[in-house]
């Protein structure tokens, strides 16, 4: 099977039905994206195919060949931060952080696709992922930001 | 430097030693310093100033013992160190450290005294003394009961300044310049003519000085980090998925592993059949472990699968199995034999005329942290390594060294940051079973990977808790309130999976309730213990979490009975000064007293937990798709904030722990086994339902953790403004058995 992760094509030989997730992490050592929960409910593996969110803990490798993957990895660098990475450093969202890989590869995607989210649109969106230190506050200043952010660029 | 100096005033051991573990060693073994572990293995070149800073030519590393689950803690302890160090928090590198005695927690054991925080006599300042002298003495490397501030305040400062002072030494023999000429700037000694010496550099000759042991400390007016916004150490590698967590862990040659155990908590395996799991791709070996079986395997996700193929018979639960049946043991505790602890007896409750009697009931909680329990553990000869997030260290270590028949001294624990706790990293169960794996595969690190629904039925929950209440009003005002309060103990079981005997009554049991500051005539809290059900722990703010609800919901009833104002009544009854001003403050910011449009309501709710008294007003509205949380004002006087972006997330997170689990999180129990198997049957707070949340801190010079105290009056306040808006009073949590939220 040929996987497409961050702009790099990867030769991997797994089962057609192992989650992507699981291809990321174990084989591939990306670890970015975490596991939570394995049923769709915490968004903690949240990457992008082809530029959208999705839950990779339900997504199967077969299912991802051919298309672009994208994980918190491949969105911005330490060194070269993505603006919804910068807007979350810059409001200091993480608590643990277990969840903000996911958090954030939601969030540029709702950006992507909703330039000027309302804050009912910022809700709406991102509760599809769950933090159990109680980072939400924190959350919406920083979408509001990135979303400003991108606005200008 | 007062604190230290008074070390021989607080070396009273208060009444007999019923502090964890009951032991009491003399004044000279608490006197004598612990021995510092970083000069075990120093390279050749490095100083080990003081158990806090490493120095070497490479870097300098501030060791930060308490565990970072995500409030921040190395962040904190950085802080101090570097304040008085004179680095840049971009200078050094965090590093928690090994287990040593060196890092005893000296506060944390003072939660277990039934002394109030508002009491200020002889007895209560040398009880928390003597809780000093127990956790220096048991070497009480532990991380909980917001006590990483108030425990690291002085030591760390004194750390941080004890290795400025002695690189300043070494650099005046360097040069010949004496110290009074030379200053410090981020992580250089600066010379009169204005040239400059790395600490890197003066590492080695620092080595081999003694450290100057007579500093003083920075005056307030100096700090440049204590009490100011600073970036947190891990942010960027937070919002970069480059953080690495115990899950995370990569090694050569390691093999991924999971565990099915009897879900029934403490239950035996009777057999197992592994063959088909045995002959599933990647899976090298199904091994038997303590109450079930590990499986080693190329892959977790593959391991996941293979251990859902194999097939059990599993032995009995050691407990009712049933969540009714364990209401039945609670209800039947309220009685004279099983009573633990009545601390608040005053007046006569038994003498007043009864206005109103209730029953109140809170479920078992599970602490489902985002990241599942894991564990990396290598056997190689006569040494155990482990890698994992854990607020107890030496315990483990300990632990771990029992099992595999080691001396404590051949475990080297590494601690790695956890994706969450909220106290369930006080358990050390999932690196005892990695343990065991790697026991069978001897030179092989494993790395064992919890699935969610092996972390949500093994966890050890907070314990369902009934109380039975009742008071009594004249004239508008409450002037009578005896709660009884039934659970299992926390202490005793906790303590007990950790080796430990736990003496006299478990304060935790009325944590939160008996030390309230209100005056009120007839006043009585009564402690029943709960024969052991399903084995429990420690969960955000303990006692404390539950019983907040149990106090406040009650008291809230009363006042109401009175015909009294819920603000003003508290105020009325509230004798304790700091207490009085978080009521005013929440008052002032929720301009309380206004009127709401119909269908809308506030409540409020005070708890005092971990010495810091904390009010909070919730504001709903009742919509006909349920109730809506608007907006949430909480004011707490914490004594110092040491960096306000941490207090805010702390007290803000606190809020949104304590809110969600009230309005839907219970766990509950069949045929022995948890229910709720993952998020979706056990769900937390969504952004959508998230209200806005308005904090205001009342500073003073008091030390105090801001982790847990937010927790408690989050569910009353809730209950309360429910009450407000609809008329219907809710006695039972989750809150949405009796209402429907948006």
């Amino acid at each position: 099977m040929k996987l497409t992760v961050n702009g790099t094509e990867h030769e991997v030989d797994v089962e057609e039905d192992m989650p992507l997730l699981w291809v990321l992490r174990d084989e591939l050592g990306i670890t970015g994206p975490k596991y939570g929960c394995g049923i769709a409910q915490c968004g903690a593996c949240t990457v992008h195919l082809d530029g959208v969110a999705a839950k990779s803990c339900q997504v199967w490798a077969v299912d991802a060949e051919g298309v672009e993957v994208t994980t918190i990895e491949g969105l911005g660098t330490p060194d070269a931060l993505h603006a919804v990475q910068a807007a979350w450093v810059e409001h200091q969202v993480a608590q643990c952080g277990y969840c903000q890989s996911g958090q954030i590869m939601l969030a540029a995607s709702l950006l992507a696709d909703t330039p000027s989210p309302s804050d009912a649109e910022i809700d709406d969106a991102m509760s599809a992922n769950l933090c159990r230190c109680g980072t939400y506050p924190r959350i919406r200043a920083a979408v509001k930001t990135a979303a400003a952010k991108l606005q200008e660029a | 430097m007062g604190r230290l100096r008074t070390i021989a005033r607080r070396t009273f051991l208060i009444g007999s030693a019923a502090v964890i573990g009951g032991v009491a060693f003399g004044v000279y073994s608490y006197r004598k310093p612990a021995a510092n572990p970083l000069e075990d293995g120093l390279a050749q070149g490095a100083a080990a100033l003081t158990p806090y800073v490493k120095i070497d030519a490479d870097g300098i590393t501030l060791i930060t013992p308490r565990a970072d689950v995500g409030q921040g803690a190395y962040m904190v302890q950085a802080a101090l160190i570097a304040e008085e160090l004179d680095v840049r928090l971009d200078q050094i590198t965090a590093d928690p450290g090994v287990p040593s005695a060196a890092y005893y927690n000296g506060t944390v054991a003072a939660e277990g005294f039934p002394l109030a925080a508002t009491d200020d006599r002889l007895i209560a300042r040398t009880g928390r003394g003597a809780a000093d002298v127990a956790g220096k003495l048991l070497g009480l490397q532990l991380t909980g009961g917001s006590s990483t501030v108030p425990d690291a305040f002085e030591k760390l400062r004194v750390a941080g300044a004890v290795a400025r002072a002695t690189l300043l030494k070494a650099a005046s023999e360097e040069t010949g310049v004496p110290v009074e000429q030379l200053s410090t700037r981020d992580g250089v000694v600066v010379l009169p003519d204005e040239s400059t010496l790395a600490y890197t550099a003066l590492a080695a000759r620092a080595a081999g000085i003694a450290p100057v042991q007579e500093v003083a400390l920075k005056d307030p007016s100096d700090w440049r980090y204590i009490g100011k916004e600073m970036q947190r150490i891990d942010i960027v590698a937070k919002s970069t998925g480059t953080q690495e967590y115990g899950i995370d862990l990569k090694m050569d040659g390691m093999v991924h592993a999971t565990v099915k155990c009897n879900p029934r908590m403490g239950g035996e395996m009777i057999s197992f059949d592994a063959t088909e799991a045995e002959a599933m791709r990647g899976v090298k070996r199904v091994v038997p472990i303590t109450g079930g079986v590990g499986v080693l395997a190329d892959n977790t996700w593959r391991a996941f699968q293979a251990a859902d193929a194999v097939t059990f018979e599993w032995g009995e639960a050691p407990y009712p199995a049933t969540t009714d049946a364990m209401w039945e043991e609670v209800g039947a505790s309220f009685s004279a034999e099983r009573q633990d602890s009545r601390f608040k007896d005053d007046g006569d409750v038994d003498a007043m005329e009864i206005a109103l009697a209730a029953e109140y009931r809170i479920p078992h909680l599970a602490h489902a942290p985002l990241e599942p329990m894991t564990a990396t553990v290598l056997v190689d000869g006569g040494r155990l390594d482990i890698w994992t997030g854990t607020q107890i260290p030496r315990f483990m270590q300990v632990n771990a060294a029992k099992l595999a028949g080691l001396d404590a001294a051949q475990v080297y624990v590494h601690v790695l940051v956890s994706g969450g706790s909220f106290g369930r990293r006080l358990e050390d169960d999932y690196v005892l079973q990695a343990v065991e794996l790697a026991m069978a595969e001897p030179g092989v690190p494993i790395k064992l990977t919890w699935s969610r629904e092996e972390d949500m039925t093994h966890d050890f929950p907070r314990p369902l808790q009934m109380a039975r209440a009742r008071g009594a009003v004249s004239d508008g005002q409450v002037t009578g309130f005896d709660l009884g309060i039934a659970a299992p103990s926390v202490a005793a079981s906790q303590l007990g999976r950790l080796g430990q005997p736990a003496m006299g009554p478990d304060v935790a049991i009325v944590a939160g309730a008996w030390d309230q500051p209100y005056n009120i005539p007839n006043y009585r809290v009564t402690g029943y213990r709960v024969p052991p059900l399903v084995p429990v722990s420690s969960w955000r703010s303990v006692g404390a979490s539950g019983n907040g609800f149990l106090h406040e919901g009650f008291l809230d009833e009363l006042i109401h009975a009175a015909g009294a104002d819920p603000l003003k009544e508290r105020l009325r009854l509230c004798w304790h000064e700091p207490s009085r001003r978080v009521l005013e403050a929440v008052g002032e910011m929720s301009n309380w007293g206004e009127a709401l449009p119909e269908g809308r309501g506030r409540g409020v709710a005070f708890t005092l937990s971990f010495g810091v008294p904390t009010a909070e007003v919730v504001e709903v509205t009742a919509t006909d798709r349920g109730i809506r949380l608007d907006k949430v004002y909480v004011a707490c006087e914490v004594g110092r904030v040491i960096d306000p972006v941490n207090f805010d997330n702390q007290v803000k997170g606190g809020v949104i722990w304590g809110l969600g689990h009230a309005m839907m999180s219970e766990l509950t129990y069949s045929d022995g086994m948890v229910e709720q198997t993952n998020y979706d049957g056990y769900p937390g707070l969504r952004i959508y339902q998230t209200p806005q949340i308005e904090v205001r801190a009342l500073e003073t010079d008091a030390l105090r953790g801001i982790g847990e105290p937010s927790v408690p009056p989050a569910a009353p306040a809730l209950a309360n403004a429910i009450f407000a808006a609809t008329g219907q009073r809710i006695r039972e949590l989750p809150l949405n058995k009796s209402v429907d939220f948006v």
